[in-house]
């Protein structure tokens, strides 16, 4: 659809026979025209065009680094990046600025592939006013340093755009670069793994080889081995007590609660055991459970940097709009556009704030904003919501409301979007903590009391190492261990989750709703097909004349049609609202609305129809629908039950082939304003269901931050994905289920390490209730639990999960 | 045995020195890209020069007005 239009007058000198399956020698996609450079086909003169730029400056490796490398330039905005040259945007973005150096970091969806790197750090061979490049592959940046004297800002964007790397500038770029990631859990983990390494080699020693002749040796390692235990407490185990003291004062238990307590035993206990020289201590034991510990935490915080799950409008609306100021077109920030404002949007720009239509007409894709798949046909004086995208032409808006207070962003003063989200249902995990610290605290008392009636001298030592071994590490790391696996199995099906926290309130969904366009149709690809007879020839003659014209509907049928027209088009009309028409080789050929054609008493049909008529006569008619992705029913099926409802923006006409995909039982709701479905999640949750909202577009914003888990379906992951809990490619949507159904048996899987934990925990208490809990029994024990906790975990999720995903 | 204690000062110092030294190209961020610096090693710093084919004349003004225009 978003094609971007070759040059005429190029067409005709290279476009040769229709020629199928021949791949494009820039972005390897099936060429339907062929444009002919160097004895290389391309796909579209975007292509061509960056093979020549590039052919130019010697930089031809680029193809031979990888094989599929190209970016299609199908899909590149045509937006001009002069504004960025205007100070105050320009302030926004560069990172350093003076007179001879400047230093720009741009967010570039397309990097892919090797190829990708290799150009955008050659960009200096190309243009040597850029004095470096360096790419950030997992974020998919490109850090750019360049000579403004030399070189404006607003041309590096332009020349990466005509490279097919688009970069991308929205309102969010403004604010500061990412916040660097929290490097802390590292500098916790090497530290407590250090002390953890060296803490053993001093303990085994004093454990198993030294007699008595030793004994100054014995004191040197326990001092050394205290001195590399003390930055473990301070440092590494911090977070524990914190958390622990936190929850206390909330007067929840949580897991950290005995964590922290068994750790705070053992190192006061081996502390006093060194000090007045009565034992070796357990620091190695201490140290492995904070190093074990911290590396399920790290295992679970697997992140996906080049995705983000809390984007809002902002990183989809533009930074800066053109302003007529005295005549003249300025380019502002979007932020400081007033109620009365004359603005000129181009084509595929976003309308960046409700305003009003200035010239004669305009077509607007509110495809992300309401669902509507079909461009809407605007005239002049008609209001436009922001968000909506301009198709054709460059036309001028008159601005209403200020982009804060628009209809969309207006959605995001809700307060779904205000209160925190996580910890909304007590954890699995918290709620086990709860009992065992109950149950350890009976065990403690009753075995304190027996030892004072029995022997009040080992009283202490007894109930420390209650205390120590109950430490629950091994149940601890159940559940990051579980999660962080299932997250790795989703994230290899192309299913990205926020975070670990999110497959157990997964596991528990119970209602399902989906959003229609872009969730269960495709958002891009329509289906055209053609009801009635045509000839071949015919059908090309349509192509030719639908070809002429820039109206969407046109261009989606123009596309449909494979194969190129006789070009023997002599005379063409068009008229606004109706249809387009057309002298090819003497025939009259209409294509439009029913009555255009003059068909005027056409049943009115489902889907969108495009009539076309031959010398009068009509032939038939175009039916354009989105095409429901593969896969679908059978997975709505396999859902059953659970899928609840479906919310769409869009209007009735796809009524019927939805109640065919989904089934008679499921609710279908049309023309849903993006208040009407957050309204209706907080229903479905009021009345106690725990609903899941899969959904594509910021229409679904509201629906997916109310949800408990918000899915956000996406053909790119590069393009914009409202905020959510996960990213699913539109490709997978078919495994929806079987991931649900994934998220519940980690749950069970997460039950079953508690048991063998729980078994571990029991072995232990044996020994330390009587009293018979040496150091090397600890350090052998804790260990064991750990791992066999851990593998058990590991495989058991990634059994289950090849299983299930395979049938 | 004396001489114990000294190795194990020299070989304790030494593992800080490379304890220090991870965590310093840690924070230096030399571990936020994984990805780029094993291929960019890759990369051959010259490129290849092709002879420029008069063909090509006719076509780089071309190009060129392609990179002002945007």
């Amino acid at each position: 659809m978003n094609r971007l239009k070759p040059d005429p007058t190029h067409q005709q000198e290279h476009v040769v026979d229709v020629i199928y399956d021949v791949k494009c020698y820039h972005c390897g996609q099936p060429c339907d025209e062929v444009y002919l450079e160097s004895e290389k086909s391309f796909c579209c003169y975007g292509c061509k065009t960056v093979f020549e730029i590039l052919e130019e400056n010697n930089l031809c490796d680029y193809y031979d680094l990888e094989t599929r490398t190209g970016t299609p330039l199908t899909s590149v905005d045509e937006g001009s990046f002069d504004y960025l040259d205007e100070p105050r945007i320009r302030k926004k973005i560069v990172t350093f600025d003076s007179a001879s150096f400047a230093r720009v970091s741009l967010y570039i969806p397309s990097v892919h592939c090797i190829s990708c790197i290799w150009l955008l750090e050659n960009l200096k061979k190309i243009e040597c006013a850029i004095l470096r490049s360096e790419v950030n592959f997992a974020r998919k940046t490109v850090i750019i340093d360049f000579n403004p004297a030399q070189i404006t800002l607003g041309k590096i964007a332009g020349l990466l755009q005509s490279l097919g790397y688009t970069p991308r500038i929205t309102l969010d770029s403004d604010t500061s670069p990412k916040p660097t990631t929290d490097r802390s859990l590292i500098f916790k983990l090497t530290i407590a793994g250090f002390c953890f390494g060296n803490v053993m080699l001093f303990s085994f020693p004093v454990y198993l080889g030294l007699d008595q002749s030793d004994q100054y040796l014995k004191q040197t390692f326990s001092w050394l081995n205290l001195a590399l235990a003390l930055p473990v407490f301070v440092y590494s185990a911090s977070d524990y007590f914190r958390s622990a003291s936190k929850s206390f004062r909330q007067k929840q238990i949580n897991i950290d609660v005995p964590i922290a307590a068994g750790l705070l035993a053992l190192f006061l206990r081996s502390s006093y055991d060194i000090i007045t020289t009565t034992g070796a201590g357990y620091l190695d034991s201490f140290t492995g459970l904070v190093f074990f510990l911290l590396i399920g935490r790290w295992f679970q915080s697997k992140t996906y940097e080049s995705l983000a799950f809390d984007r809002d409008f902002k990183s989809y609306f533009p930074l800066a709009v053109q302003k007529l100021v005295e005549k003249k077109w300025n380019p502002v920030v979007v932020y400081e556009l007033q109620p009365g404002d004359v603005i000129r949007i181009r084509n595929m720009e976003v309308i960046p704030a409700d305003c009003r239509l200035l010239d004669g007409q305009a077509y607007i894709d509110y495809s992300f904003v309401t669902g509507e798949s079909k461009p809407v046909n605007a005239i002049c004086g008609d209001s436009i919501y922001a968000g909506g995208r301009l198709i054709g032409p460059p036309v001028t808006f008159r601005v209403d409301k200020k982009t804060s207070q628009s209809q969309l962003t207006g959605l995001w003063n809700n307060e779904a979007f205000k209160k925190v989200t996580e910890n909304r249902t007590q954890k699995i995990i918290d709620r086990a903590a709860r009992k065992f610290t109950w149950v350890v605290m009976a065990i403690a008392v009753v075995t304190a009391i027996y030892w004072q009636m029995i022997n009040p001298a080992q009283m202490w030592l007894v109930l420390t190492s209650v205390l120590m071994v109950a430490c629950p590490c091994a149940l601890a790391l159940a559940a990051p261990f579980t999660y962080g696996s299932m997250l790795r199995v989703f994230g290899r099906n192309h299913f990205y989750l926020k975070n670990a926290d999110v497959i157990e309130r997964l596991g528990a969904i119970d209602a399902v709703v989906f959003d229609k366009t872009g969730t269960v149709t495709y958002g891009q690809h329509p289906d055209v097909s053609f009801i009635g007879a045509l000839t071949t020839e015919e059908l090309l003659t349509v192509k030719e004349l639908t070809s002429a014209s820039t109206h969407p509907l046109s261009e989606l049928i123009s596309n449909a049609i494979s194969g190129n027209g006789p070009e023997r088009l002599s005379s063409f009309k068009e008229v606004v609202g109706k249809g387009i028409e057309g002298v090819i080789g003497g025939q009259v050929i209409r294509v439009g609305s029913a009555e255009f054609v003059g068909l005027f008493n056409a049943a009115r049909q489902g889907s969108t129809c495009v009539f076309v008529s031959v010398d009068g006569e009509v032939k038939g008619y175009f039916s354009i629908c989105a095409a429901v992705r593969n896969d679908v029913e059978s997975m709505l099926r396999r859902l059953g039950k659970k899928c609840v409802a479906l919310v769409s923006g869009d209007n009735e006409s796809d009524k019927k082939k939805m109640s065919i995909v989904f089934g008679p039982s499921v609710q279908l709701l049309f023309n849903q304003t993006p208040h009407d479905k957050l309204a209706f999640i907080r229903g479905l949750r009021n009345m106690g269901r725990r609903v899941m909202m899969v959904g594509d577009g910021l229409n679904d914003s509201g629906a997916l931050k109310q949800s408990d888990v918000g899915i956000a379906v996406t053909d790119n992951t590069g393009i914009f994905t409202p905020a959510c809990d996960g990213i699913l490619e539109g490709g997978k949507i078919n495994l929806l289920d079987k991931f649900v159904d994934l998220a519940r048996s980690s749950t069970s899987i997460l039950k079953t390490g508690f048991v063998v934990s729980f078994l571990y925990n029991t072995v232990a208490l044996t020994f330390a209730v009587t009293g018979n809990l040496t150091p090397l029994v600890a350090a052998i024990l804790m260990p064991i639990s750990s791992i066999s906790v851990v593998a058990f975990s590991s495989l058991a999720v990634n059994f289950v999960a090849s299983k299930k995903l395979q049938t | 045995m004396n001489i114990i204690i000294v190795l194990i000062a020299i070989s304790l110092n030494i593992a800080v020195a490379f304890l220090i030294a991870f965590l310093y190209s840690v924070k230096s961020g030399q571990y936020d890209d994984t990805y780029s610096p094993s291929i960019r090693m890759l990369f051959d710093d010259k490129i290849k020069t092709k002879s420029v084919k008069e063909k090509e004349h006719g076509n780089s003004p071309k190009s060129k007005g392609t990179i002002e225009k945007v």
